[in-house]
């Protein structure tokens, strides 16, 4: 369930023009009307369904749960962009919604406005056991860590057939032991 | 040639399910000359398209079911609705197979007798034994070219073996090795060698991993004896006036119902399954179900002690590359019950890929402290441990009347509680494995929770006496004679060692006694 991204800007605007067009939401998003991208725009994403700000704050939260600092943001925005789907969207508003109210509870704006990791895993902690939260990591186990062209990041290598398996390709190669 | 036969053709033997179990009796019966039509619910996969990503060839090949599950056990949490992960394919879940291919010690066949009274469990001897399974034994390995065995080589250590042979060296322990493995390991002329792909799990491409799929059912359709039909999903079992069993009812590729009759069935659709047929297949006469005289139909469960160790280093392993389980440690097979527990355990090298190790490290598991250890990914070795779990009881299959499948039928649900010896066993299997990676310098380990179970065993147990089991030495029924069990819910107990070359072996005496009780005009 790869969702591809589009690497260049959405409905033919170029870079400097989306984000001069866009807000800043959080550290590390930028979003405008029907888009949300990444602050050095190297991603950008359609949202039809849910609002910008949400899925911002939906890959903001994938990156929270299973964060991994060598991972760009595109590989979380494809693990979540799913849920901008009539079906979702409007369980996903509710959970996001769920989300900035404990995050304001905390003496924040916003989920997307707290500024360290730890702080927000602690809302996370606290919303551990619902639905939302489950949801969502449960979806990612398969919705991040099964894009195939995040694998090389981990140093795994995928299918091997097509090279003739690792009988002369290194199945004993190690040096160490 | 096809060979086709009447649905109303009562001179059949009707196998169902061709795994492990049954696709090594239908092949089995079919050189014998014995008329085999073999009812198999799932699709028939060509090596070429086996897919080398875990979670398509999940998708391709797992039993999906519904079933529910219940019990202590962890699975029952962590994946409710998939207590087992097996296959619904020709071939049966010796597609997904790793290949361990270990014999029994002598002192299992006597669990009762070696293990005295264990509270809670229901212990029982084999009715057969060590020596009277041995030559049986040696067809089986010759059969799946089990290395290490008769003369054929053990196949090389991969890097994770590399790390495992030298933690076990590092701790004294004897008896490490490559494995016997159902993998051809040298070029005999009969089939490929394996090429160290690593993917086993997902169905060898190239055929060199022991399956029926490839290795048995071809061979039984070629006698010109065999029928296989594919996506004919057994329903239930009928009988006659005078208890016999006399067909097979099951839906078709097109959903329509059919009724194969038969001379003899033999049931071999795992031990979830198996004993669900039975159940629903109860009567008038046999109001608890078929072959269900004495209450253990779908009871005495067994899913083998396990867990898995895995270690981060800090320089890589690339443990996925070559076979997946060419590993073993067999010092802690042994029954000492000095370190606590009865039975033993073996530690066997285990490798998983990125997408299946996500989900499976563990089970829930989110934050830092999780996907630091996959940042580890490449540099991680592991290791699975399997041993013998206690027979109880209350660790039973049975119908969940509350959910239905596709067919309208009660799907099963697998109940399931640790026994205070499985616990401990696991403990020390724990402690031994992550010993073990630390004395060849790893950075952190990760005792990681069982997986839905691969060995599935003891549903219909095999007993001396008719009030203790489901089937006698043969696995025929003790209640019905025309009908036998095959596969590995006939286990009494299960031993340390993985399954299938028992079940093989099983199956290779039982279609012997077939024939010549059909010969002798007892069929
Ligand atoms: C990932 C994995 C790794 C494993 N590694 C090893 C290993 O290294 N060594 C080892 O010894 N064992 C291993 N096993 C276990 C081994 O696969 C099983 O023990 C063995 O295949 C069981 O044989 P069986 O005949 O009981 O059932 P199966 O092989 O599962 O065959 C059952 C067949 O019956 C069919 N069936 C079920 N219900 C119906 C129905 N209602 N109608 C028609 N057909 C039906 C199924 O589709 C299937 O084809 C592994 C299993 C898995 C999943
Ligand atoms: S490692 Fe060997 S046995 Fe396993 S899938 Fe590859 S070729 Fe087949």
């Amino acid at each position: 369930m790869t969702a591809t991204l589009k690497k260049t800007t959405q409905r033919g605007l170029t870079r400097r023009q989306l984000l001069t067009r866009a807000v800043a939401a959080g550290a590390s998003f930028v979003v405008g009307t029907g888009f949300v991208a990444g602050r050095d725009a190297a991603w950008a994403m359609e949202v039809q369904h849910l609002q910008p700000e949400s899925m911002a704050t939906l890959v903001q939260m994938a990156r929270d749960i299973y964060p991994h600092d060598h991972v760009g943001d595109k590989f979380y925005a494809a693990a979540v962009k799913g849920y901008d789907s009539d079906d979702d969207s409007d369980a996903i508003e509710a959970g996001i919604a769920d989300l900035n109210a404990a995050a304001r509870n905390a003496g924040y704006d916003s989920y997307l406005d707290i500024g360290w990791e730890r702080d927000r895993v602690d809302i996370l902690r606290g919303m551990e056991s619902s639905p939302f939260f489950q949801q969502i990591r449960g979806g990612l186990v398969t919705g991040l860590y099964n894009q195939k062209d995040l694998w090389p990041l981990f140093g795994y290598e995928g299918e091997s057939f097509s090279k003739g398996g690792y009988l002369n390709n290194g199945f004993d190669d190690i040096t160490w032991v | 040639m096809t060979t086709t036969f009447d649905l109303n053709d009562d001179s059949v033997v009707v196998v169902i399910g061709t795994g492990a179990g049954g696709g090594t009796l239908a092949n089995e019966l079919a050189q014998k000359g014995i008329k085999v039509v073999s009812l198999e619910a799932g699709q028939w996969h060509e090596p070429q398209d086996f897919v080398q990503d875990e979670w398509a060839s999940f998708g391709q090949l797992a039993w999906l079911d519904g079933r529910t599950t219940s019990g202590d056990w962890r699975v029952s949490d962590d994946f409710s609705g998939l207590p087992a992960w097996i296959v619904k394919s020709v071939g049966g879940s010796a597609v997904h197979w790793a290949g361990a291919s270990l014999r029994f010690q002598d002192h299992e066949w006597k669990a009762k007798t070696s293990y005295g009274n264990v509270p809670g469990a229901s212990l029982l001897d084999w009715p057969i034994d060590a020596a009277e399974m041995d030559p049986w034994y040696t067809k089986a390995e010759d059969k799946l070219h089990v290395t290490r065995t008769g003369d054929r080589p053990g196949l090389p250590g991969n890097n994770n073996f590399k790390v495992f042979e030298a933690g076990a060296k590092a701790l004294g322990y004897e008896n490490v090795n490559t494995g016997r493995m159902a993998i051809r390991s040298s070029d005999t002329g009969d089939g490929t060698p394996c090429q160290q792909m690593g993917f086993c799990f997902q169905g060898c491409k190239v055929a060199a991993k022991w399956s029926p799929s490839y290795d048995e059912i071809p061979a039984a359709l070629d006698t010109g004896n065999a029928e296989l039909r594919t996506q004919a999903h057994v329903l239930r079992i009928e009988h006659d006036d005078q208890g016999r069993v006399s067909g097979v009812v099951y839906s078709d590729a097109e959903g329509n119902e059919q009724l194969q009759k038969a001379r003899v069935v033999a049931l071999a659709g795992n031990s979830i399954e198996s004993p669900r047929i039975l159940l629903n297949s109860a009567s008038n006469m046999f109001p608890d179900g078929l072959a269900n005289s004495s209450g253990q139909v779908g009871r005495n469960y067994m899913r083998h002690m396990t867990g898995s160790v895995y270690a981060v280093f800090d320089q890589p392993v690339k443990m996925w590359r070559g076979t997946t389980m060419a590993g073993i440690i067999t010092d802690e097979a042994r029954h000492d019950p000095s370190r606590g527990f009865v039975g033993g355990y073996e530690m066997e090298t285990l490798s998983l890929g990125l997408p299946f190790m996500a989900a499976f490290l563990d089970p829930g598991g989110w934050g830092r402290e999780f996907t630091s250890a996959l940042d580890g990914y490449e540099n991680m070795a592991g290791m699975w441990l399997v041993g013998e779990d206690m027979p109880q009881e209350t660790n039973r299959v049975s119908l969940n009347t509350d959910v239905q499948d596709q067919y309208g039928l009660p799907v099963p649900n697998v109940h399931f509680d640790d026994h205070p010896n499985d616990i401990a066993m696991r403990n020390h299997a724990y402690e031994r494995g992550q010993a073990i990676y630390d004395a060849v310098g790893a950075t952190r380990t990760f005792p990681t929770p069982p997986y839905p179970s691969t060995h599935n065993l003891g549903t219909n147990r095999m007993s001396e006496n008719a009030r203790d089991g489901v089937v006698n030495r043969w696995g025929q029924s003790h209640d019905i004679p025309n009908l036998f069990v095959s596969d590995g819910s006939q286990f009494t107990t299960g031993a340390a060692e993985n399954p299938t070359l028992t079940i093989v072996a099983l199956a290779i005496r039982q279609a012997d006694h077939i024939a010549s009780e059909m010969s002798a005009g007892n069929l």
